[in-house]
């Protein structure tokens, strides 16, 4: 038997987060005399299984709402396991102009532009960082550490924006984000790990430093650059807290603000903030959750990408540190 | 390049107003210096600034109670399956909810467990008691640990595999010659071999422990009121930014930080004294 199981083991690809080649084996496969071994390997599976159901069960009634016609909804008076007559009324309500659209909109603008700059920003410094003829590369480093352990407090952070006149513009929602020092730290392991020689015969040539930065150093890190460009965008997507700080005007609200206004607060989504002026707009509950969804594609979308980059740039950063 | 910086230390230089009486209409340079008299509210017992301590200390309390066992928990169940398919799907369900905000977070609580939402009806249709869980003062936080846990616990356990991962097959192998159950093997080789990550995520955790769930608080604290839900960063944010006393709550924030760092020395320290490796640097030398 315990052959068998090591075997069926081993014929798994290896895990996302696996490193070790020797990883293939559980610690149980060894054991013989375990009559209770499937059994137990079936427990272990209802119990993530069911794990699993609450996560993804709360995602299946948000999508079964926002899909479910007026009727529906006024019987079972809230959220709705199965939409009975699904229906795109309330994705087409939402899409139709409004503050919602514009939102949508905010978001994708801070999420494109901000991911740019953040990336432009970290790649930069990381890479004078991992650079040995840098001079006072040893006290920048500190400098950017200390970033990490020590946090600065909401206020002093709010009048330095305020000082640089960024209040209600969307670049307070970017620039004071543009940089994390893990991040740095990360890319400027990643940049160290690349051959010297490169640069060396580079620099031979007479190409200058933005020079071999731009033609070399970049084309041969590009995974770093995803999976780092990939944790900025869901930042910028997910903002919200520097948006309730610092964005007063509601034309320039992000996303993540609307959604705290109509599902958090539960505020009523009116006719303006749907522009179906004569029509007879869809359920609350409906608009609420279509909005929800909306919120929730770009993630879901560049979801695969996250979680093998993710992991993977966790790790290095984590422990190469 | 460098410049960019500037968002970290001219904020820091900002702290400064913790030691004035700030007047937002003058600036900050012709603001009044009042030497310590911002800490004062520090140790003078203001009622609304003890609150906020005491709902911090509790939460984190919470926290490293309930929270920080669950990926480890998780991590030790995924490892454990035969089956790599299955537990790959584990993986790329579980780390999902770490990837959205927390306003959505919030938002699919409070229709699920809230008003008019499926729990409500089930209850109705069993005949039990209307569940009053959203914007219950009593509830309040376990609910903020509930949502903790299923947004973060799935993430969480990437470290924790990764360790596991790393521990020497023989080991296992010398145990079960020298006839270690499955237990006994947990207990003498998997934990062992996950303790230097344990303890260093812990230190990390250390360091936050007095900042708890900021955004998450924020979000509900309209519902159940601030006797409950108010933390030093809410506090921070509602009398200083809100409410315009921006001296004291400069100083609250600049306290929390700077015992933000020695929490994280210290335990650092005392990991040393163990014998473990701690925080990298330290480590290197």
């Amino acid at each position: 038997m315990s052959v068998m199981e090591r075997g069926h083991a081993h014929t798994g690809p290896e895990a996302a987060t696996t490193r070790s080649p020797k990883r293939g084996r559980r610690s149980g496969g060894l054991y013989v005399g375990y009559r209770s071994h499937w059994a137990a390997e079936g427990a272990k599976m209802l119990a993530l299984g069911l794990c699993c159901l609450v996560v993804l069960g709360p995602f299946a009634m948000v999508v079964a709402t926002s899909l479910a016609d007026p009727e529906q909804i006024a019987r079972d008076g809230g959220m709705v396991l199965w939409p009975e007559v699904p229906t795109l009324e309330a994705y087409r309500a939402i899409f139709t102009g409004g503050q919602i659209s514009g939102a949508i909109g905010v978001s994708a603008f801070v999420t494109i532009v901000g991911t740019a700059v953040a990336l432009s920003v970290t790649s930069l410094l990381a890479y004078a960082l991992s650079r040995r003829t840098m001079p006072f590369r040893g006290v920048l480093l500190g400098a950017v550490l200390l970033t990490m352990l020590f946090g600065v407090g909401i206020i002093p952070l709010y009048l330095t924006v305020k000082t640089f006149h960024l209040l209600d513009s969307l670049w307070s929602l970017i620039i004071p984000v543009s940089v994390s020092a893990f991040n740095v730290i990360v890319m400027r392991q990643f940049f160290q790990n690349l051959p010297d020689e490169i640069s060396e015969a580079a620099t031979i040539d007479g190409a200058s430093e933005l020079k071999i930065f731009t033609t070399i150093i970049v084309p041969l890190s590009k995974p770093i650059f995803a999976a780092i460009g990939l944790f900025y965008a869901v930042n910028f997507w997910n903002t919200f807290f520097s948006a309730l700080l610092y964005i007063n005007d509601q034309s320039k609200w992000p996303i993540q603000l609307i959604l705290r206004q109509y599902l958090v607060n539960n505020a009523q989504v009116g006719l303006d903030e749907v522009a179906m002026a004569g029509e007879m707009p869809p359920a609350q509950p409906s608009l609420q959750m279509a909005i929800l969804v909306v919120s929730l594609i770009p993630i879901v979308c560049v979801y695969p990408f996250l979680q093998k980059h993710f992991t993977k740039g966790m790790l290095t950063g984590a422990i190469k540190g | 390049m460098m410049v960019f910086i500037g968002f970290f230390y001219l904020p820091l230089l900002g702290n400064v107003i913790a030691f004035k009486d700030y007047q937002p209409f003058i600036g900050i340079l012709e603001s009044e210096w009042v030497g310590l008299d911002n800490f004062r509210v520090l140790w003078s017992g203001d009622p609304e600034f003890l609150n906020a301590l005491k709902n911090t200390l509790i939460i984190t309390a919470l926290q490293l109670m309930f929270t920080f066992p669950v990926p480890i928990a998780l991590a030790l169940l995924m490892n454990s399956l035969l089956s790599q398919a299955f537990k790959r799907w584990v993986q790329s369900i579980l780390y999902l909810p770490y990837f959205l905000s927390w306003v959505v977070v919030v938002a699919i609580f409070q229709h699920i467990l809230g008003y008019n939402g499926p729990l409500e009806s089930f209850m109705a249709a069993i005949g039990g008691p209307e569940p009053q869980i959203i914007g219950n003062p009593d509830f309040f936080k376990p609910l903020l640990i509930l949502q903790d846990i299923w947004k973060n616990a799935g993430w969480g356990t990437i470290l924790f595999l990764a360790a596991l991962g790393g521990i020497d097959e023989g080991l296992y192998q010398a145990a079960a010659v020298d006839g270690a159950s499955r237990w006994r093997q947990l207990w003498h080789v998997t934990l062992p071999g996950i303790r230097s990550v344990v303890i260093l995520i812990l230190i990390l955790r250390i360091g936050d422990i007095l900042t708890v769930g900021f955004e998450q608080i924020i979000l509900q604290q309209q519902a159940v009121g601030r006797d409950v839900s108010e933390v030093l960063d809410t506090y921070v944010y509602n009398n200083g930014i809100l409410g315009g006393d921006w001296g004291t709550s400069a100083a609250v924030g600049l306290v929390k930080g700077v015992i933000g760092v020695g929490l994280v020395l210290l335990a650092n320290k005392l990991a040393h004294m163990f014998g473990e490796a701690g925080i990298y640097r330290k480590a290197q030398r």
